[in-house]
């Protein structure tokens, strides 16, 4: 019993962080209706500028919050010189446009720092205060993606640019009409994205260790989590990295064995795919012919 | 007067070798009066570029020799070429190397993926692949690949050598596995099984392995530590070795640790994972480490240091990967002065197959070559060596053949 409960707590803090990237996608969705490959590389990019700022001297926070600064800029930097030019292209070619930013980021992170793991320091106290199954930083990352996820629930229920930016992405015709500045609403979306995909990098970063591929195999659990919770809800995304991480880890150690984990995670995107394509908590997409 | 007889019996036999020495030069592509050319291919970029300084340490090497007046009065030109640990990259530099620059032989090609997609190629060409930089056991195999031979102690070498002490000192131990689901995790746990023979049923707990693409292994640590285990085989690279030390020694775990050998490095396992959590752990040694104090006045690490310090001044003087191909290179050059003037393909792979208690000074002593027709592992014993807080420190003798 003692073994299964420490699978769940240890699948929980995997779960934490497959919450904050799926956030990020869900955040990208929300104010562009695609799906970024990129994403994780972002974050992973982003981690490395705080790394470079910590080992430079600056304390964690102040490093932190520049670092979420410049991702933000890095994001709409992005959107208005790589992403702007192939707007109007079919998805085809802004996938590949995404997996090309996803190799260049790899390839220029690793040639700049070296493929060797590097430590990352945490804010949080060394000495668990969980007790010994979770570690101080394990949770306090599933804190910090928490409050992520309410600043992001009233950013977008509370004030009018949220609301702007989610018309700019549910009807950007209608949207113009009344005003809106649809364009830039895509950039700031890529920028919030980029912002959140930082914050969760330097949340895992202490976990998994830094390095250029830190993000690869979390990408693809953090899509299974913003499948299963439904792609165009930031609640549901949370809901949804949590249970693939505590599925995971009680399916790998108890039923299926560990070679077939992550098939987990690709059952669960096909499963929701095709049983119920908004996921637990995503709105069913009805469009008018 | 009985130890007369030695010299005498031994100038009988050159007498007898030497028609062959003196007979005609003998050339393959590659080899003339002048020169021998070596094919080399290395990650000098990409993911594993840590190692290419093996390559750049050969290059140095052989610079080395070159100013000495060569092998047998031949300059040896080294080719290496950067193949990213890609092995399509490493099929194409291989085929480059072979039918465009008509190598003599490869040497030392990085990698066992890249060596993998190259293996049958050689064969069929009859080039050698000779001393490849990888641990895989399946370089020993002369029956099927008689082109292809390795060089350090093999996975499964390692790994018989740890039951060997499990059994010795830790008879009613229970074993937990932890390792990567490729070809080297599982050279490794065959070792573990073959070294404990019967009693390999009973006393191995539990077997769980990872994937590369996992983010962390912590769900693995917790089955181990729940099954009983109280010996703890750790077969992971560096990443998730890191990751496994300290994901044990945060829940409290604490079996007796055996870390393979591919990642006891200080630098990037030890010290991510906290040097704390590090004490106890025990692995393998072959090599003299350059940063181990025991050897700071060794003259063989003195030597090597010297040459560092002409032939590749920006190379690192604490980086092990130096000493490993400063050694690998020793091993060649002592294989090429053996072929003589004999440099055809054959009689370069019969030589490194008739290595007899070869000695490079940069193994640790007692450590010895042998290879025969049979057998193609040329080192197969190492020292057990367990970290202290501060650094790995060897102890007991000798383990292996």
């Amino acid at each position: 019993m003692d073994a299964f409960f420490h699978q769940v707590i240890a699948g929980l803090a995997t779960g934490g962080i497959y919450a904050s990237l799926a956030l990020a996608l869900v955040m990208i969705y929300q104010a562009t209706h695609l799906i970024n490959f990129a994403q994780g590389e972002m974050a992973m990019f982003a981690t490395y500028i705080a790394w470079t700022l910590v080992e430079a001297g600056m304390p964690y926070w102040a490093a932190f919050f520049l670092t979420v600064a410049f991702a933000f800029v890095f994001g709409v930097v992005i959107e208005r010189i790589v992403i702007r030019p192939v707007e109007n292209a079919p998805v085809l070619a802004v996938v590949v446009v995404f997996i090309a930013l996803l190799v260049i980021l790899n390839s220029v992170t690793g040639w700049i720092y070296t493929y060797t793991i590097k430590t990352f320091p945490s804010p949080f106290p060394a000495e668990p205060i969980f007790g010994k199954y979770l570690t101080s930083h394990q949770g306090g990352a599933i804190a910090v993606t928490l409050v992520v996820l309410l600043l992001l629930f009233a950013f977008f229920r509370y004030t009018p640019l949220g609301l702007a930016m989610r018309a700019a992405a549910q009807n950007p015709e209608s949207s113009r009409l009344v005003g809106i500045r649809v364009g830039w609403m895509l950039a700031l979306g890529w920028g919030l994205a980029s912002a959140i995909g930082a914050v969760a990098g330097v949340m895992v970063a202490p976990i998994v260790y830094l390095d250029p591929n830190m993000m690869g195999g979390v990408l693809l659990y953090a899509f299974a989590a913003a499948l299963v919770g439904g792609v165009d809800s930031p609640g549901g995304a949370v809901f949804g990295g949590f249970l693939v991480g505590v599925l995971e880890n009680v399916l790998g150690a108890f039923v299926i064995g560990n070679e077939l984990k992550l098939a987990v995670a690709l059952v669960l995107i096909i499963g929701v795919l095709v049983v119920r394509p908004s996921g637990f908590f995503g709105k069913v997409l009805v469009t008018r012919v | 007067m009985k130890f007369k007889l030695v010299p005498i019996a031994a100038l009988l036999a050159a007498a007898l070798a030497s028609p062959t020495a003196l007979a005609q030069k003998k050339y393959d592509p590659g080899a003339s009066d002048s020169e021998i050319k070596i094919g080399n291919t290395n990650p000098y970029s990409g993911p594993a570029s840590a190692y290419g300084t093996i390559g750049k340490t050969i290059a140095a090497y052989f610079k080395m020799v070159n100013d000495q007046g060569g092998i047998n009065g031949r300059k040896v030109n080294f080719v290496t070429y950067d193949d990213g640990y890609s092995p399509p990259k490493t099929v194409e530099m291989a085929r480059k190397l072979v039918e465009q620059d008509q190598v003599l032989m490869l040497f030392q090609t990085l990698g066992t993926p890249p060596n993998t997609a190259i293996h049958k190629y050689m064969n069929t060409k009859k080039v050698p692949q000779s001393f490849v930089a990888t641990g895989a056991t399946k370089w020993n195999d002369p029956r099927n690949f008689p082109w292809t031979i390795g060089w350090q102690p093999n996975y499964q070498t390692e790994g018989r050598i740890y039951a060997a002490y499990i059994l010795k000192n830790k008879p009613n131990a229970k074993i937990g596995i932890l390792y990567q689901n490729d070809d080297y995790g599982k050279d490794y746990v065959k070792g573990m099984h073959d070294g404990l023979g019967d009693k390999a049923k009973t006393m191995i707990v539990k077997e769980v392995s990872y994937e590369v693409a996992d983010p962390t292994v912590d769900s693995q640590i917790v089955q181990l530590q729940a099954s009983g285990a109280d010996v703890f085989f750790n077969v992971t690279t560096p990443k998730f070795a890191a990751q496994a030390i300290r994901k044990a020694y945060d829940i409290g775990w604490k079996p007796m640790h055996f870390l393979n050998n591919v990642s006891v490095s200080l630098a990037t396992v030890l010290k991510p994972a906290g040097l704390e959590k590090s004490v106890g752990l025990i692995s393998t040694a072959y090599l003299k480490d350059p940063t181990d104090k025991e050897w700071t006045n060794d003259p063989a690490i003195k030597k090597w240091e010297a040459f560092m310090k002409k032939y590749y001044p920006e190379g690192s003087l604490l980086d092990p990967s130096n000493v490993y191909a400063y050694t690998v290179a020793s091993t060649l050059h002592e294989v090429l002065k053996q072929s003589g003037d004999n440099l055809t393909r054959d009689n370069v792979m019969k030589q490194a197959a008739n290595l007899k208690g070869f000695a490079v000074d940069t193994l640790i002593p007692g450590i010895k070559m042998n290879t025969d027709q049979g057998d193609y592992a040329p080192i197969e014993s190492v020292q057990l060596m367990k970290f202290s807080g501060t650094q790995w420190e060897r102890f007991g003798a000798v383990m292996g053949k």
